[in-house]
């Protein structure tokens, strides 16, 4: 798809502002009701997500990078998963809009897809297994685009190329079981980028890949990302993986922000006792570390968020504040800040 | 493996991400390729049908079926005379030349008769079996895929009908009408007979719904009715096109049993469960009037249970 395609400067009849960020969500927050009470998934992210900007969303698993994403696509399983605060606006126009029941509905579901995509963590469980590739990818283009069924597959085999899946021509008709992972994975960002989304949203992409192909597929997706001015969220639990991609960097636990900034004065400078934590526990190749050292304890029940900071039952150096205080997300100097009583603290060990 | 045929609320884990033909088929047709042409078909159901063939047991039982099939849409063709031409003169005739299988009461030629009973029976089987299977694929999605309330009240339905033995169901509805055609018969069939079936395809929707590429289905924008059709039903319909499959051959003796009890067809319909009930009678001095359509519906069963077997095992990754 190299023609653009002429977009509407209207969505869902609500006009884009042009100058407005690809992405923006101010103090989401989302619960999900269940018999045992209620889990407080994501409590007050925010970040914008400017046209080429990269932004990755690192956290452990169940900190809420995934749900939040899911609220942003409006794919959230509701119930029992609901929005209860907070707004997302894609271009000025807002997604989410109150109801009745005073929780908030996704109300522009055009977006998915052809606005905002996503690239998920296993490709071969994200890709229907009695399909071809081919014609899984030539079926957006028939579905959204309205081509003819030997377009759609003259435009599979060329997102194929894009994506650079060797001798594409060929493998147009190969089921995805016959590929090998990091194919897989591409063809699950061609899909993503089908219909020129304004705004890509990868959840873990590179977790069930080999290092090396991990490597390659981060590659893939800057180099796209450079090529066609989309605006790329990643998800992640691993610092290292995305540092040389991404721009800014947005760390959370338990749902909520623990340190925001540029990608490489976090990485070179944490100052959040849980950012440090987390590259502690990962190998990296800049830094000799003689063990890795696991983060104490384990993570947050969401059903009961400790008080104050909610990292505080397993930070090293919480103190008696650190348990009824939450610390606001203050500027820390050098392009970034942290939500941490004694961020100077964590910086002088560095 | 029977844990695939047994309804269950708890979503099968082993369900065969196969296929059923049509989607295939117009997959296929929508992207014709060169793999496809050389035969190097690769998807689920390809490989299910390289299985098949080379099993003596879906070759033969599929054969017997064909075979059937074809007798009941034209029995006029292997008959060797009109059914109901009778003569009371070669009234209870044993098996000759000239009556392969003997004559009935009635002097009707009885090979000629048991011809014409395949049409009544398989009709009453694929008819009956196509819309339960109808019914449970639209109930069983819905209900799978939409959950909560909905799922609750087609469950609480489901539940009830349960209650209702198919065969005593059967008698006391069928005593109340007076006329009984293969139209009343069907009907009561398919009322009675949907609920297994339904929580089969509940069960299973439940199973594919939970994979990753509906999410990504979801995410690319596509709708509720769009990810039935597409991506959960053809993942889904393995294990319910094995049950159907057996089902042709329950259904099957179950209007016969119907017939047999007085309460299915009526004379002078030709079925085999109404010759059937003629026979028992003179048992001792006509054996011929019971042997011939009780084997012609035994192996018609026995043809579509084996059908639903082989189909199992070839559509079963786990049993290759």
């Amino acid at each position: 798809m190299t023609e653009t395609i002429a977009r509407s400067d209207k969505l869902a009849g609500r006009p884009i502002d042009p100058n407005a960020p690809f992405l923006e969500v101010r103090d989401l927050n989302v619960e999900f009701r269940i018999e045992d009470g209620i889990v407080r998934a994501v409590n007050g992210l925010s970040y914008t997500l400017g046209q080429g900007e990269t932004l990755a969303i690192l956290g452990e698993s169940g900190s809420g990078k995934s749900v939040s994403a899911q609220a942003v696509m409006g794919i959230l399983d509701t119930p029992p998963g609901f929005v209860t605060a907070g707004t997302v606006k894609f271009r000025g126009v807002d997604l989410l809009a109150k109801n009745k029941k005073g929780t908030f509905d996704h109300v522009v579901p055009e977006v998915r897809g052809s606005r905002i995509a996503m690239v998920f963590q296993d490709a071969l469980t994200a890709l229907n297994p009695v399909f071809t590739v081919g014609w899984q990818l030539g079926e957006m283009l028939r579905k959204h685009r309205g081509y003819s069924k030997k377009d759609a597959k003259e435009g599979a085999i060329e997102l194929m190329e894009r994506v650079k899946i060797p001798s594409a021509r060929e493998r147009v008709n190969s089921y995805p079981h016959e590929f090998s992972g990091g194919m897989r994975q591409r063809v699950m960002i061609a899909m993503a980028l089908s219909l020129d989304p304004d705004v890509l949203i990868a959840d873990e992409p590179t977790t069930a890949l080999d290092v090396t192909v991990q490597a390659q597929i981060m590659e893939l997706l800057s180099e796209l990302q450079a090529e066609t001015g989309t605006g790329l969220i990643l998800i992640t639990h691993d610092l290292a993986v995305v540092a040389e991609v991404a721009d800014r960097v947005v760390v959370m636990y338990a749902g909520m922000r623990m340190e925001v900034g540029e990608i490489q004065a976090v990485y070179h400078r944490p100052s959040h006792p849980y950012t440090l934590g987390l590259m502690k526990s990962l190998a990296r190749h800049d830094m000799h570390v003689e063990r890795l050292t696991p983060i104490a304890g384990s993570p947050p029940d969401l059903l009961h968020i400790p008080t104050g900071c909610p990292f505080h039952p397993r930070c090293p150096y919480a103190k008696d504040i650190c348990s009824t205080e939450i610390p606001s997300l203050d500027a820390v100097g050098g392009g970034h800040a942290s939500a941490c009583h004694f961020w100077q603290e964590v910086q002088i060990e560095i | 493996m029977t844990d695939d045929l047994r309804p269950s609320d708890e979503p099968s884990t082993n369900i065969d991400p196969a296929i059923d033909v049509e989607v295939e088929a117009e997959a296929l047709g929508r992207v014709p390729d060169a793999s496809a042409q050389d035969g190097r078909t690769a998807s689920l159901w390809g490989d299910a049908w390289r299985q098949l063939r080379r099993r003596p047991v879906f070759v033969i039982s599929a054969t017997i079926i064909v075979i059937l099939v074809i007798i009941s849409l034209w029995p006029g063709l292997f008959a060797t005379h009109d059914p109901r031409d009778c003569n009371l003169i070669d009234s209870l005739l044993l098996p000759s030349s000239e009556h392969w299988f003997g004559t009935d009461l009635q002097g009707c030629d009885y090979y000629s008769r048991t011809l014409y009973g395949t049409r009544v029976s398989i009709t009453i089987g694929i008819v009956v079996v196509f819309f339960i299977t109808l019914i449970a694929i639209i109930g069983g999605s819905i209900a799978g895929y939409y959950g909560r309330a909905v799922d609750s009240i087609i469950g609480r339905i489901t539940d009830i009908w349960f209650v209702i033995p198919t065969i005593l169901g059967g008698i006391v509805i069928l005593s109340l009408v007076r006329t009984r055609g293969i139209t009343t018969v069907s009907l009561v069939l398919i009322v009675l007979g949907w609920a297994t079936l339904l929580r089969l395809v509940r069960s299973s929707v439940l199973a594919v719904k939970a994979n990753d590429y509906v999410e990504a289905a979801r995410a690319m924008g596509a709708s509720n009715f769009r990810i039935i059709v597409r991506h959960i039903l053809p993942n889904a319909l393995a294990p319910v096109i094995i049950v159907s499959a057996i089902n042709v051959g329950v259904i099957i003796a179950a209007e016969a049993a119907l017939s047999f009890l007085g309460v299915g067809l009526q004379l002078p319909a030709i079925s085999w469960g109404l010759m059937i009930s003629v026979a028992q009678q003179r048992i001792i001095s006509a054996p011929h009037l019971l042997l011939f359509p009780g084997a012609f519906l035994s192996v018609t069963v026995f043809s579509f249970i084996l059908m639903g077997d082989a189909l199992r095992d070839a559509l079963d990754p786990k049993l290759r």
